[in-house]
């Protein structure tokens, strides 16, 4: 098991026809997932490494029955081309592009209200299920299927906790990276409310950051959850210096950063277990996991 | 990208914000000279800096004269103001804005934002505008007040002077404070603004109201819809290494230190220091190196870290990804290393995508690195350089 993407997940991805986009299909192709079709306006009718490309979402969900997307267009382009996923009604959205216009995150937030999509991003890794799904830029080689799950708000310190995961024995159902933006789609609440209720996930490996409400959402959420699984939280940035922003664009501090201290006491207090370094999460989980059963 | 006060006025005053008559000036001369253009009997001189907290520490001057304007301009130009939101260094006045001092009768805070939480567009607004504004919505967040913004300007106009009455704006002052702010919030949608703030918002005896302050902030991002704002992105509020970073798409902040740290991702580069410090080191800079950075931007990042003379070790930590592969970054480094008059110690730590390719790279090139297999031992080795421990 696992969540929102698996064995059963169909992808198209749209701009598989530029440069970054036939890279990633290619790589995503040969780690064994589902994809099933490319988009890009104009090129309708053609095939593409292989796969049916189409004129629009909705054109290639017809014809192939596609369910997840990935979105791998610029900047520019990319809020219009969410929208346009999520008018088709695909259930999995991922986008990967970075530094997209907050103003059309928010018009993309706006569409997703009502709708039964999931948005992944934007500026995220992506997601992915070892072995069965990989809908993203991640790199594979160190993944593997197990127990754990994660989300995470960056990517190359989940790819550091995810070989670690494999290194201890643990592996993962599923990673997610909810994308580094100040304004993005799913958050860390719904995937801890998703691992829960998967069963193949034993823990959750929960991984913040300065800035932004992510973990004060989560730490709320466990808060008032008997979540009946080991939650590792490692949160980042705690001797970042409070003037300067450091890392992902973060939030908009109108009224301060939430600092990284504050954001550890309040997952402690709601009953994450607190990882006091970026090495130290593997062994916390594991300890964790063995200890329940 | 934030806009000077000034700027930020002009820009508000074309979508139709009530702003005071100002002039721009360089010099203590100019200001003089300027000032006398703006009807006024009693004018205000301010500090053009980015930061807030600007009025805490005297960069908001009144001055009753002319020739009180110009020493309060002398006074400012060519200093540094330190505020709550500058860091020690503070930031240095290039020019100061004057305007005719306004009879503030009642000071309110008005801001348009994204919620972080819904992504929704919100107008804020509090009856505690002014200086001290921060500070008080900091201790107690409730006195701000959030009314949800559609994009296409569609508002229920009953219900904005609704919340507005109940925010603390009087009756005569709520026809006018309604249509300010759908001026503010056309200017936060025309311009792709993350932030309009007006603070303070003043509203006068007879109802009229003023933006006094405000500042916008805009999302660079979206420059390419703004031409017309790309020459005012010209970097000069940053320091010149963070600069010469950015123009490499790498992510950097100086820092106080003497341990130089090269690390791809900013969640890795946040974990990386935290590390440092904890082991009881002191890192030179943050460093994010971007996934689409190439090798040779990398060798400009690494060149400016060799050069630092504060650097006395390097720690190069890179789990390679999807998109940064370890030997690109291995090869921008080695490429610095080998050009650099300075050589300080290298402590390498290589995980991930092409990892031994990167690490054959390095030993190939003869870099004197030392190469270890987890975080924690390449850390504790590079804050034992650091300290003077021997190699």
């Amino acid at each position: 098991m696992a969540i929102l993407v698996g064995k059963q997940t169909r992808v198209l991805v749209q701009g598989m026809t530029g440069r970054a986009g036939t890279f990633y299909t290619d790589l995503a192709v040969r780690y064994g997932s589902t994809y099933v079709a490319g988009v890009r306006p104009g090129k309708g009718g053609s095939q593409h490494i292989g796969l049916p490309v189409f004129n629009t979402v909705r054109e290639a969900v017809g014809e192939t029955n596609a369910n997840a997307s990935l979105v791998m267009i610029p900047a520019a382009k990319a809020g219009p081309a969410i929208i346009e996923a999520i008018e088709a009604e695909i259930g999995v959205i991922v986008c990967v592009t970075e530094r997209v216009p907050v103003h059309d995150v928010a018009r993309v937030k706006a569409a997703l209200k009502g709708s039964d999509s999931i948005l992944i991003g934007p500026n995220s890794q992506g997601i992915l299920t070892p072995d069965a799904c990989k809908i993203g830029v991640m790199p594979t080689a160190d993944a593997a299927p197990g127990v754990v799950g994660i989300v995470s708000r960056s990517a190359s310190l989940t790819s550091e906790i995810l070989a670690q995961t494999t290194a201890h024995g643990l592996g993962q159902t599923t990673t997610v990276g909810i994308g580094g933006d100040a304004i993005h789609g799913l958050g860390f609440r719904t995937c801890l409310e998703l691992f829960r209720n998967d069963k193949a996930t034993k823990g959750v490996i929960l991984i913040g950051e300065v800035g932004g409400t992510e973990e004060e959402d989560a730490a709320d959420y466990l808060a008032a959850t008997d979540y009946g699984k080991p939650v590792v939280a490692l949160v980042v940035g705690r001797h970042a210096p409070k003037e300067r922003r450091m890392g992902h664009a973060g939030t908009l501090s109108i009224f301060g950063l939430p600092s990284a201290a504050e954001k550890i006491e309040r997952l402690q207090s709601a009953g994450a277990l607190i990882a006091t370094d970026a090495d130290a999460v593997a062994p916390l989980m594991k300890k964790a996991i063995d200890g329940n059963s | 990208m934030k806009l000077s006060e000034h700027l930020s006025k002009e820009l508000l005053a074309q979508y139709g914000v009530t702003v005071p008559v100002g002039r721009l000036a360089t010099t203590p001369e100019e200001a003089e000279a300027r000032c006398r253009e703006i009807p006024a009997t009693k004018y205000v001189v301010k500090a053009q800096i980015g930061a807030g907290g600007r009025g805490l520490v005297g960069g908001i001057k009144m001055a009753a004269t002319p020739s009180a304007v110009r020493s309060e301009a002398a006074r400012l130009i060519g200093e540094a103001l330190v505020t709550a939101q500058t860091g020690p260094a503070g930031e240095l006045v290039n020019s100061v804005y004057i305007e005719e001092a306004v009879d503030i009768h009642r000071s309110f805070y008005l801001a348009i934002a994204f919620d972080q939480h819904t992504g929704e567009p919100v107008l804020l607004c509090s009856d505690r505008g002014g200086v001290e504004f921060e500070q008080a919505a900091r201790i107690d967040p409730g006195i701000v007040r959030q009314f949800t913004l559609t994009f296409d300007g569609s508002d229920d106009m009953a219900a904005l002077r609704r919340f507005l009455a109940e925010t603390g704006v009087s009756d005569n002052a709520l026809e006018p404070a309604a249509e300010l702010a759908m001026a503010a919030a056309r200017a936060f949608f025309a311009n792709d603004a993350t932030l309009v703030e007006i603070n303070p918002l003043a509203v006068r005896v007879d109802g009229a109201v003023l933006a006094v302050d405000a500042k916008i902030s805009l999302d660079t991002n979206a420059l390419f819809r703004h031409p017309e704002f790309e020459a005012l992105d010209d970097g000069q509020d940053v320091p010149e290494q963070e600069r010469i970073a950015r123009e490499n798409d790498i992510n950097f902040v100086k820092l106080a230190g003497n341990i130089g740290v090269v690390v791809n991702g900013a969640g890795l580069g946040l974990a990386t220091n935290d590390m440092l410090f904890d082991a009881g080191g002191d890192p030179a800079n943050f460093m994010d190196i971007r996934t689409t950075t190439t090798s040779l931007q990398m060798a400009r990042g690494a060149t400016m870290l060799l050069q630092d003379p504060s650097v006395t070790v390097v720690l190069v930590n890179v789990h390679g990804g999807g998109m940064t592969a370890c030997d690109t970054v291995a090869e921008g480094f080695a490429i610095a290393y080998a050009r650099a008059e300075r050589k300080p110690p290298v402590v390498v730590r290589l995980a991930g995508q092409n990892a031994d390719w990167a690490r054959t790279m390095l030993k190939d090139r003869r870099l004197p690195i030392e190469d270890f297999s987890d975080m924690s031992s390449a850390i504790a080795r590079a804050v034992q350089v650091a300290k003077g421990g021997r190699r």
